[in-house]
């Protein structure tokens, strides 16, 4: 579990990048946090740096559509899925559970 | 309609294939593709598979066939559209009652260069192969023309750890593309990095031991010894094979606001693509979101029988060089103005506006993919959104 910021920091259409291996990517689409890898499944760009639309983030770079709640692209160029991670909320703090890591392909 | 032949199988032909089968055409498509490899994505090769950190099979842009006929290795020779026939290099004869022109282009060549090895143009995977095979340590590389393409080739050169002398005839590099001030930015972009950049001067002539490209004479009369010289000058479209096809050719295929040609059942996408804006003119774009984007419009007229829908380019455009991330949208040439709006240059992490008449017509982001991102969507729309057909 990796703290990613005070509920407070994260407004509703932001993102956070917290950094490691691999980068996660923390977003709050319309009150809901979603967890993803921040390295784009195509090429090198931070999806945190994306644009975010409902519940899906557009890659800064190419415009590869991924639904945070699957970290499956709708288009190309992206082919393959982004992890996703659950999120937990816990007296302000929006927490990512990265023990589901090797669990996911 | 009961086949779709498209011609050119790299991106813009990859996504008519793929808008075809979204947008519901059922029938068979055949791909004709000159190159062997299956669609592959191009701009890394200047940049990840240059620098050999992005293997060849991590360029595939699609691991699907959308359940079509594809043709690679096999060019197509001529094309009669009234008859619906298309005549391959094999000698068969495809017969289609659709056509997708997505041919793109060729790299322009330095004169006296042909017969010359060391001397290359990149644009296919082909290309780029043959270039990181020469690329080799302790290697001289000059590289002619200081756009996008020379730009990236001269950054993954220099973090080869090669000798690299950029050439361009220009007085500032990208001036027309991005106006003074950003384009002497990436003029010192290229001299940050410990390249030796020659402004506005052109190329007279190659040095040669025979066979192999030796250097460069420039018009000033400076030579510059080389074992590697990349020319980054620009493409033709690729309309040869069009020749007495009937088809209007002027720098391109020429069509109209949705990509369509003088024969509706014929269509032109990507680099090859001469299509007229809202405004009139006759435009061709050469980037990636181009041939990603087109299709859509196309295949949709194709599908109709007639232009049903116009085209709005999204003008995006990004490259990646000497460690920076540089995304440009809408238009930026042809403006009254230039301001960078936020961050500075100076640290190399800024976002630039260019406006027209007060209005932000386009946008230039250093470092800034976010803020990037937000203003390529407030971009003012250009004059006649409601575009009509045609």
């Amino acid at each position: 579990m990796i703290t990613a910021c005070a509920v407070e920091d994260l407004p509703v259409g932001e993102s956070v990048r917290i950094p490691g291996e691999p980068a996660i990517a923390v977003f709050n689409a319309d009150g809901e946090f979603y967890a993803i890898d921040d390295t784009c499944s195509h090429q090198d760009a931070s999806l945190s740096e994306g644009w975010l639309e409902g519940c899906f983030v557009e890659c800064p770079l190419h415009a590869a559509l991924f639904d945070l709640r699957t970290g499956m692209p709708t288009c190309l160029p992206a082919k393959k899925a982004v992890r996703t991670y659950p999120v937990l909320v816990e007296d302000g703090v929006i927490y990512v559970d990265t023990r589901a890591r090797e669990a996911v392909a | 309609m009961r086949t779709v032949a498209v011609v050119g199988a790299s991106l813009a032909g990859l996504r008519s294939v793929e808008e075809l089968r979204n947008q519901g055409f059922a029938g068979r498509i055949v791909v004709i593709g000159e190159e062997v490899h299956a669609p592959y994505d191009r701009p890394p090769l200047s940049k990840a598979f240059l620098a050999g950190t992005l293997p060849a099979e991590e360029l595939a842009l699609s691991e699907e066939d959308f359940d079509a006929e594809w043709r690679l290795g096999v060019r197509a020779d001529r094309v009669d559209p009234r008859a619906g026939e298309i005549h391959l290099s094999t000698g068969e004869v495809i017969g289609a009652d659709g056509l997708v022109i997505a041919t793109g282009g060729r790299p322009r060549t330095l004169a006296g260069t042909s017969a010359l090895s060391g001397v290359h143009t990149l644009r296919t995977l082909d290309d780029a192969v043959a270039l990181r095979a020469d690329l080799q340590a302790g290697v001289r590389v000059v590289v002619v023309g200081a756009g996008w393409i020379g730009a990236e080739v001269a950054s993954t050169c220099r973090s080869l750890g090669l000798e690299v002398t950029v050439v361009e005839a220009a007085f500032i590099p990208m001036e027309r593309a991005l106006g003074p001030v950003l384009g002497s930015l990436c003029a010192e972009l290229h001299a940050d990095h410990g390249v030796d950049l020659r402004l506005g001067v052109g190329v007279d002539s190659f040095s040669h031991n025979g066979s192999r490209v030796t250097g460069v004479l420039l018009r000033d009369g400076s030579h510059l010894p080389a074992d590697v010289v990349v020319a980054g000058i620009g493409m033709e479209p690729s309309t040869d094979w069009l020749l007495g096809s009937g088809l209007p050719l002027d720098n391109g295929v020429l069509c109209d606001t949705g990509c369509v040609t003088s024969i509706p059942s014929v269509v032109a996408v990507g680099d090859v693509a001469r299509y007229r804006t809202a405004e009139g003119n006759h435009v061709r774009h050469e980037h990636w979101t181009n041939a990603s984007e087109q299709p859509v419009v196309a295949v949709r007229n194709l599908l109709a029988g007639t232009t049903v829908d116009s085209f709005r380019p999204s003008g995006y455009v990004w490259s990646d060089q000497y460690g920076v991330r540089l995304q440009v949208a809408g238009e930026t040439s042809g403006v009254d103005e230039v301001a960078v709006i936020d961050g500075s240059p100076d640290d190399r992490k800024f976002v630039a506006e260019f406006r027209r008449a007060g209005l932000a017509v386009g946008v230039l982001a250093m470092n800034n993919a976010k803020l990037f991102g937000r203003m390529r969507r407030q971009l003012a729309q250009p004059p006649g959104v409601t575009i009509p057909a045609s």
